[in-house]
């Protein structure tokens, strides 16, 4: 702040007369020094900088300098020369992308809707799961019930997605003349929901399918570990809230409205931004292990799009203005859903 | 006296207990049915006979996959990435949030702000990737040609590891400190003899989270990894999974074992090791999910 000429005088009412500002003397000499002090503080906790030197580093290599590729985007792309001598090109990607008009842009267009809907899916099944099994788990009673429980639900998230979508395809594979169909797909069909014929074509070479068993996989992945973090915030409610809402004769779903709800209100909150941070950064791991072309109609997301056109095509600025769109969308849902939680109820995650 | 339970509550307690038995079943049978499969015959595999139990027992398969010289390989490339990957991210973790969590620290809001960031946008894969080849390349110029180390250094550090670790060393009460610098410990002692004793089971939480993610690794394993004699467990499963689910490459085959007990196996083979270890770090798995709270 730049210091004003009543800063420098004050008024001596006692002598009549104006006065220098002794305050004002030391801020100047602190202002003029601010460097100085800056170096010398650095230079007394050297130690401590130099901690924070291997972090900034790592991070400024394989995280920062990432994102200085993404001029790639606005250049023509060469070979040669690096990213920053490349001609200026403009918008053109985006522009081919969003307006292209051609089977390319309708392909980014379907990736968009994928990932939105892969993810809106997976907030409206996944996120409560973790919920309802927290309040079940509240409910038992033998310890060593609920520890098996829990331990068998945890078990999942352990594996690798590899392994993970390795059982997956093993257990809704197709059926062919030497072998027959996976297992879950031969229960469905025998228990009628599906029929033989769909079965038997392998239930990942049908688009169908495909968001379903994503969901289902997720859930059976993540839920039982999800809910821990409920869990933790419902055994903190103290007992005697329950007993006074029994007193005044609540059941037990008035129960769970009136008094676990509001009391792990602020855990479902922080939990839900999130998710809504996350919710177009699904997991491409997953997504590239589980599609094959004959589900890209309802599993291509953005980032097997870039993947597919950047990585094993050579269409790498294309690939990478298409992700750089759905990772920005992405940073702003975050930073307006935690605004909004923050407004609305004093709970944020920043 | 014990209260006598209300006709809900009694209900919901009834559903609770069938639909959380069925759940925690319905998790644990992929994993039996894997185990049941790998064993079972030809016959009983191909033509859906097992269904929880094993039949015609063999035990083929595993023979062929532990005579398989690329599945140790693959293996032992596993452990060296889950191990010098976790030691050094834990070393880099633990130096970086030791300093964030001073608040004498110039710059702290920048620093945190600098680590936040990455957590809310990423560059993306093709960027990436167009890093990661010019760090090979860098790595290559100083005659570091083995793939690994650029998996081991450039790979897996995640700005959340990193605010766990700084919250519970903020959470370390000052007058600890103190009484160590006054008995003329330096910054590296200070953190060696107090916060690192202190929060030791955080860093035990954090390290677990490294390791797995190294354990886990696939996608960037597999673009970057040039040589096939590199590639760790998680490459090679995928890789045999993609051959032996091919119905061509499969035409001939002719085992006492179907070749889906062999991706069976390779799936047990590779649980087998985390199913050992579950019961000793399930606690520090179940505790990192509850000190995971975000604080600017």
């Amino acid at each position: 702040m730049k210091p004003r000429a009543s800063d420098y005088l004050i008024y001596d009412e006692a002598a009549g007369v104006y006065r220098e500002n002794p305050e004002q003397a030391v801020r100047d000499d602190v202002e003029k020094h601010a460097w100085r002090h800056v170096i010398m503080t650095i230079a007394r906790d050297w130690r401590l900088y130099l901690m924070l030197v291997p972090m900034l580093l790592v991070f400024l290599f394989w995280r920062y300098l990432p994102m200085y590729e993404l001029l790639g985007c606005f250049k023509v792309p060469d070979e040669v020369l690096p990213v920053s001598q490349q001609l200026f090109s403009g918008f053109s990607y985006f522009k081919r992308l969003l307006v292209g008009g051609d089977s390319m842009s309708a392909e980014f267009w379907r990736a968009m809707r994928n990932t939105f809907l892969l993810s809106f899916y997976g907030l409206l099944f996944g996120f409560p799961m973790p919920i309802i099994l927290a309040l079940f788990f509240n409910e038992i009673r033998s310890n060593i019930v609920r520890s098996t429980c829990q331990v068998l639900t945890y078990l999942p998230k352990f594996m690798s997605t590899v392994i993970m979508t390795s059982l997956v395809m093993m257990l809704v594979k197709q059926g062919s003349l030497t072998s027959s169909m996976g297992i879950v797909s031969r229960a469905m069909a025998s228990l009628g929901l599906i029929s033989e014929e769909v079965a038997n074509a392998g239930l990942l070479n049908n688009p169908d399918f495909f968001r379903a068993i994503y969901q289902i996989s997720g859930i059976w992945e993540g839920a039982g570990y999800d809910s821990i973090v409920y869990f933790a915030a419902i055994i903190a409610i103290s007992p005697t809230s329950y007993e006074a809402a029994q007193i005044d004769g609540a059941g037990k779903m008035a129960q769970m409205r009136y008094v676990v709800l509001p009391s792990i209100l602020s855990t479902i909150v922080i939990m839900l931004i999130t998710r809504i941070g996350s919710l177009l950064n699904i997991g491409y791991e997953k997504v590239l292990l589980l599609y094959n072309t004959n589900t890209y109609v309802t599993a291509d997301v953005v980032s097997t799009f870039a993947n597919r056109y950047g990585l094993q095509g050579a269409q790498k600025g294309l690939a990478a203005a298409a992700e750089m769109m759905n990772n920005v969308i992405g940073m702003l849902l975050v930073i307006s859903a935690n605004t909004i939680a923050r407004k609305a109820s004093d709970t944020s995650l920043y | 006296m014990k209260r006598k339970l209300e006709s809900s509550e009694m209900i919901f307690r009834v559903i609770s207990y069938t639909l959380l038995c069925v759940f925690s079943l319905l998790c644990l049978y992929p994993f039996l049915y894997a185990i049941s499969a790998s064993v079972s015959g030809e016959h009983a595999v191909n033509y859906g006979e097992v269904v929880l139990l094993p039949k015609d027992i063999q035990f083929e398969a595993f023979r062929r996959m532990f005579g398989d010289n690329m599945f140790w390989n693959a293996y032992s490339n596993t452990l060296f990435l889950t191990f010098y990957g976790t030691v050094w991210a834990l070393f880099v973790a633990i130096l970086g949030a030791y300093a964030l969590s001073k608040k004498r620290l110039l710059f702290r809001r920048f620093f945190n702000f600098f680590l936040v960031f990455t957590m809310l946008f990423s560059a993306g894969l093709v960027p990436q990737y167009l890093n990661y080849l010019d760090t090979k390349a860098v790595f290559n110029s100083v005659g570091i040609t083995d793939d690994k180390w650029l998996v081991v250094i450039a790979m897996g550090m995640a700005a959340m590891n990193i605010i766990l670790l700084r919250n519970a060393f903020e959470g370390v009460p000052g007058e600890i400190e103190e009484a160590a610098i006054v008995d003329g410990a330096t910054e590296f002692q200070v953190l060696g003899k107090v916060y690192i004793p202190m929060c030791k089971s955080t860093i035990a939480t954090v390290a677990l989270f490294f390791a797995i993610s190294r354990w886990n690794g696939y996608f960037w394993a597999r673009q970057m990894i040039s040589n096939s004699n590199e590639h760790p467990l998680q490459v090679f499963i995928r890789l045999k999974l993609e051959e032996f689910t091919d119905p061509e490459a499969m035409a001939g085959w002719n085992e006492v074992y179907a070749s889906d007990s062999v991706i069976y196996a390779l799936i047990v083979c590779s649980i087998v090791p985390i199913l050992i270890i579950y019961p000793f770090i399930q606690k520090y798995f179940a505790k990192g999910v509850n000190v995971g709270g975000v604080k600017e």
